[in-house]
């Protein structure tokens, strides 16, 4: 066999469960830590990513290619959603000079 | 080398970059370590067979997405001076939270995974082009349609949101 899995060689699923946590932890704490809303949009982009390397982990481990379509998928939602918010934020910005989302909460009511 | 110190290295490498992310001062510079931690996720699954996801993680993440992040930060005219911080009580709050929840997460699925091997003839072509190809086309067509509804409505806001108002305050 040519193209050996990684997980008949030693590696097992445990370490890209913890590796794909902490991606998705760092994600959360950036969220929380930072005020610039281009830096809450990248984290998003850090959460969605440690959620895709987790699908193909397991989509590896079992021999399945449902997984990888699904990592196709959020691939694509991402996409829109990233072009979606980028917009939202540069019209944001004309109008009130910032990207602190504290400052955000101005646009209540 | 065997194949389980690279895949601990590699892992390391990702981790080290999506910190500094977070990290970094300048905007401009967290994007760029953003696109280098695309490289070794795409890394990642390189080593774990996975061909296809890897190469549209580069062409669409770290080629489009990032690319788009890039412009709109130099759109906004940001600088290190007048980057908004947010206080210490808070940044200690964020710690304290998120290594609550990467030890509930972990302790929640480190023992719940199903013993299951994968099967031998199809292990190592499933992350080919060919394989991925004919199950998108057949098992999960209509998905594959509804997305493209998906990016017409995507483009339309995105046009329509980015398009100048009339300036009503004069």
């Amino acid at each position: 066999m040519v193209l050996a899995t990684i997980f008949q060689n030693g590696v097992s699923i445990d370490f890209y469960i913890v590796l794909s946590t902490i991606l998705f932890v760092i994600g959360v704490v950036g969220v929380m830590i930072r005020r610039n809303a281009i830096i809450l949009l990248m984290c998003i982009e850090l959460m969605l990513n440690a959620v895709n390397l987790l699908m193909v982990a397991f989509s590896t481990y079992f021999g399945k290619s449902d997984g990888q379509i699904f990592v196709f998928f959020i691939m694509v939602v991402a996409a829109a959603e990233a072009t979606v918010g980028l917009s939202i934020l540069v019209m944001a910005y004309r109008n009130i000079r910032t990207t602190d989302v504290g400052i955000f909460n101005n646009l209540k009511g | 080398m065997n194949l389980e110190t690279f895949a601990i290295i590699m892992g390391g490498l990702t981790i080290g970059s999506a910190l500094m992310v977070i990290i970094s001062k300048n905007p401009v510079k967290s994007v760029l370590f953003l696109v280098l931690t695309f490289f070794f996720i795409s890394g990642n699954y390189i080593l774990m067979n996975a061909q296809f996801i890897a190469a549209v993680n580069i062409i669409v993440y770290a080629g489009a997405i990032m690319v788009l992040f890039l412009f709109v930060l130099m759109l906004l005219n940001l600088s290190k001076e007048n980057e908004p911080k947010n206080s210490v009580f808070v940044k200690f709050a964020a710690l304290v939270a998120g290594g609550i929840l990467f030890t509930v997460l972990v302790a929640a699925l480190k023992d719940g995974v199903v013993i299951a091997a994968a099967t031998e003839d199809q292990s190592d072509s499933i992350g080919l082009v060919e394989n991925l190809g004919q199950i998108l086309f057949t098992k999960y067509v209509l998905p594959f349609e509804v997305s493209s509804v998906l990016f017409i409505a995507s483009m339309v806001g995105a046009v329509l949101l980015g398009k100048r108002e009339k300036q009503l305050i004069d």
